[in-house]
């Protein structure tokens, strides 16, 4: 073949890839499954696991936030057959249809899901959701850093600390935050709450380092900032890597979230999904994933498998007098998630 | 002209280090025996093994060289035609073409990335609603519309290192070639090519260069399930970076410098070569 | 068979996917969610008016750095021989040959506070000395997370081209309008001022034009090394596309504005080159 063909050949056999890569992907099921889930959200082990047992070839991604997979879905760009919103944004994509109702013939593990799982605000009737993990929000703080026993988010105001606190890089968490600081409910509707929230984070900019998801990991383990909040079972897994580590749950109350499984409408293979949510909940994968992340998994059958380290971990699994001060996000009307929207480039516009 | 002094290559050596300080940490990072991105604790291989168990990596790896070679490729043939088309064209049409050329070089990647997700998200939404429920086939962002993009801003370098080539061409020859009974096609591939040979290659280089290393409009146009490396390293950054990626980045830099090395070392033995010859030549007369 | 035929495949190209994508994005600046015209995005875009000024400022203050950098040393290469002139070409261009982001990301591991270079600096003694001297406390120099690291990152990796455009332009320089300036009278200064810097304007201009406009568009770049501190208009653009604030209309009608500033901008610029073809490589 001379240099000519081979341009040919090549044109040719370009002009005719794009056609099957994106045609075609409709009604046969070609044995996959598209997989969208958080950051640093999964034993990948479990993957294979589920690929050897069903020969389902998992495709996985990662989103940062749950605002974030909320636009890839709007966005028409999506091609997910599996994702792990929050409550609250579940109870938003419920809301603007974008959920398909499961089969829970398929789900024969859901009935290891404990009761105190189901039924929940966000997802009523249970036709959308299978609780994937659960956990609250707390506040990791380097012990060598900060020379006092910490019990109030206002740690996160500290002017000691100044240039070493970090702070999340999403509007619901930060936001809440702040309202927490100030008294007020996570869900409050109340106009001047929120912009009097925003103002005490525009005082707190200075302080900051950071705003950060993920990278907190990084930023925490190598002593490169002093205190942030984040998500129970993460914390676990910093001060495993970093025993300099703490992490206490806020005294004013903080929010308790549940993440669940759900199939977007458009989801092209639906069973395939199905069956990756019955393996999630099967009690040995959920222990598995749980061991691994540091969540908490929402069957009991899965929490006796854990190691006691961790099952009676008091970050994992608060005692009942904390949970009672928790509260749970739930979705906010259109017009507070723009004001959430300004009000937060106000903040990082500052 | 002057000769540099000793402050001018002083200079010259900082921006060198400038240039290549994070390079030379990247690379020392990916020996590292830990995950720790800025503590050394040891020299070790184990990141180079797990790169090539890592799938994901590799399936990243080899979608970001399909769409880099097929973007070439394409691009390469297509504005090759169209510099010669504009080069033929008269005056008015052809700065219109060329300005109209000129658009995805001069926006910001930024703009170019979301204009084009918005036409394929439109495009995709319009097929799947009508053609496409009644054919039952439903189309989607992938690897498809991805080069498609990649082609898009491939096209515009191709056409700026050819357009020139043409301009030195003498438009003599292909008629000389013409008038002695070569068909068009022949007289363009044995006359016209080999003229606008250099332009061409350099044009597929260039086009090659910037699809390997675009990430902006690769972001926005390649949907959910095509991700190229660069991706794949955004994604990571928003968490932790494997030192896979270190050891990954290396090897091509390994891979590139040699090349580059040896193309350097060809062509300037080449050079010299012909200075020689001249000099011979001249000698003689 | 016509030869300018040849453009038909591509001028259709053009038209599909550079022009209707342009059209939409204007399209969809002027509409809103519920579909209908309104001048409501630019309405709800003059409180991001701030995002602007920031995002042109460092785009500005990172421009002249390169060009204070890359002028000096696009001269000095081209007087260097042609064996060094390649070689220093190469080794310009071959950084881009290593992702951006992850070069980024490796001046993140330089520049943090318990960084590479804050640890050398310790371990050499540099801030007991410093603190010895003055009477201060420091124990680290605070770089990362500052518009100044945002200024850092874009130099960095636009300073290539910038570089680049001014070297080739000046090589082509005619070696005997030099001479015959100096033969002249004229000095070092006067050659340089009258002859030299006029002759290379083009390349200047495609420089600033080249480092400009991807450095005002950055959306990397600022989240990280200003750790999501400094809100530059990619960030805010990238946002309403993929991001929290899902919001395409008000994104498009954002870059649509960020992309006339820039064309007047260039305009104004290019017409000081007057009518110069701009020499991109």
């Amino acid at each position: 073949m001379n240099k000519k063909q081979l341009i040919a050949f090549g044109t040719a056999l370009a002009l005719c890839l794009p056609l099957t890569a994106c045609g075609g992907s409709g009604s046969e099921s070609n044995g996959e499954v598209n997989v969208y889930n958080w950051g640093e959200y999964i034993d990948e082990d479990l993957l294979d696991q589920f690929e050897e047992e069903t020969g389902i070839k998992v495709n996985y991604s990662t989103y940062s936030d749950n605002e974030s997979l909320y636009a890839t879905l709007k966005s028409g760009s999506g091609g997910y057959d599996v994702i792990i919103p929050s409550d609250y944004m579940i109870s938003r994509m419920i809301e603007e249809d974008m959920l398909l109702e499961l089969d829970f013939d398929q789900i024969p593990n859901y009935e290891y899901i404990d009761e105190d799982y189901k039924g929940l605000d966000y997802d009523p009737d249970n036709a959308y959701s299978v609780p994937y993990m659960w956990g609250v929000v707390g506040i990791v703080y380097n012990t060598t850093m900060v020379d006092y026993e910490p019990t109030s988010w206002d740690i996160l105001w500290d002017e000691d600390l100044s240039g070493q606190i970090l702070m999340f890089d999403n509007s619901r968490d930060a936001i809440g935050i702040a309202l927490k600081l100030l008294g007020y409910s996570y869900n409050t509707t109340n106009e001047d709450e929120i912009v009097a929230a925003v103002d005490k984070l525009i005082e707190q900019k200075p302080l900051v380092q950071a705003y950060v998801m993920d990278q907190i990991f990084d930023k925490m383990e190598a002593g490169e900032a002093a205190v942030g909040p984040y998500y129970a079972g993460d914390a676990i897994t910093m001060m495993a890597e970093n025993p300099d580590l703490s992490f206490f749950i806020p005294e004013e109350g903080t929010n308790y979230y549940v993440d669940a499984m759900c199939i977007p409408k458009d989801a092209d293979n639906v069973e395939n999904a199905l069956a990756f949510i019955n393996f999630m909940c099967d009690p040995e994968s959920s222990a598995a994933n749980a061991e691994y992340i540091y969540y908490s998994t929402p069957e009991s059958a899965a929490k006796e498998l854990l190691s006691d380290e961790l099952k009676n971990s008091d970050i994992a699994y608060p005692a009942q007098d904390v949970m009672s001060l928790t509260e749970v996000y739930t979705n906010l009307p259109q017009d507070i998630l723009d004001l959430y929207d300004s009000e937060w480039l106000r903040l990082k516009a500052s | 002209m002057k000769k540099n002094g000793v402050f001018s290559r002083l200079a010259l050596l900082l921006t060198a280090v400038f240039l290549y300080a994070p390079i030379v940490v990247l690379i020392v990072f990916s020996f590292n025996s830990s995950k720790s991105r800025t503590v050394w604790t040891g020299f070790s291989l184990e990141w180079y093994r797990d790169l090539f168990e890592d799938s994901r990596i590799l399936s990243a790896l080899i979608t970001t060289l399909e769409v880099s070679v097929l973007a070439m490729i394409i691009s390469t043939v297509l504005g090759t035609m169209a510099a010669i088309g504009f080069f033929n064209m008269k005056k008015r049409p052809r700065s219109v073409c060329m300005a109209v050329n000129n658009i995805p070089m001069t926006n910001a990647d930024i703009i170019t990335g979301v204009s084009l997700m918005l036409l394929f998200v439109f495009a995709i939404g319009v097929f799947n609603s009508t053609l496409g429920s009644v054919t039952g086939t439903e189309l989607k962002m992938g690897f498809g519309t991805l080069l498609l993009a990649h082609i898009t801003f491939d096209i515009p370098y191709v056409i700026l290192s050819v357009m020139p080539k043409l301009r030195q061409c003498d438009p003599n020859i292909e008629e000389a070639a013409l008038d002695l009974g070569a068909t068009p096609w022949q007289a363009f591939t044995k006359v016209v090519l080999p003229e606008i040979q250099p332009g061409v290659v350099n044009g597929a280089i260039m086009a090659f260069t910037m699809s390997v290393d675009d990430f902006v409009i690769s972001y926005f146009t390649a949907g959910s399930n095509t991700s190229t490396l660069a991706m794949e390293i955004y994604s990571m950054t928003r968490k932790r970076i494997s030192p896979e990626i270190n050891a990954l980045s290396t090897l091509l830099f390994a891979v590139v410098l040699s090349l580059l090395a040896v193309v350097n070392i060809r062509s300037a033995q080449q050079e010299r070569a012909a200075a020689r010859r001249e000099a011979e030549l001249r000698q003689k007369n | 068979m016509k030869k300018k035929f040849l453009a038909i495949p591509y001028v259709i190209w053009m038209a599909i996917f550079v022009i209707v994508p342009l059209l939409l994005v204007v399209g969809y600046a002027f509409t809103t969610r519920d579909g209908g015209f309104s001048l409501e995005n630019f309405q709800t875009m003059t409180q991001y008016w701030p995002v602007f000024l920031t995002s042109f400022r460092l785009a500005l203050i990172a421009t002249l750095i390169c060009l204070l950098i890359g002028y000096p040393v696009a001269y000095w290469i081209s007087r260097e021989s042609a064996n060094v002139r390649r070689i220093a070409m190469v080794l310009i261009m071959l950084p881009m040959w290593m992702n951006f982001l992850l070069r980024t990301y490796a001046w993140m591991s330089l520049l943090e506070n318990t960084g590479i270079i804050n640890t050398f600096l310790q371990n050499i003694g540099f801030f007991n000395l410093i603190n010895r001297i003055f009477g201060t406390e420091i124990e680290y120099f605070h770089m990362i997370n500052t518009p100044g690291a945002v200024v850092l990152g874009m130099v960095y990796n636009y300073l290539p081209f910038m570089i680049m455009p001014i070297t080739t332009v000046i090589e082509k320089i005619d070696p005997s309008v030099v001479e015959a300036a100096e033969d002249l009278g004229a000095n070092g200064v006067q050659t340089f001022g009258r002859v030299i810097f006029p002759l290379s304007l083009p390349g200047v201009l495609s420089g600033i034009t080249m480092v400009f406009i991807p450095s005002v568009s950055t959306f990397a770049i600022s989240s990280l090394l200003g750790g999501g501190m400094t809100l530059l208009l990619g960030d805010l653009i990238q946002t309403q596309f993929y991001g929290s604030a899902y919001n395409p209309h008000l994104g498009s009608a954002i870059s649509l504005v960020m992309m006339v500033i820039v064309l007047v901008m260039m305009a104004i610029m290019n017409h000081f080159g007057e009518g110069e073809e701009t020499a991109i490589y």
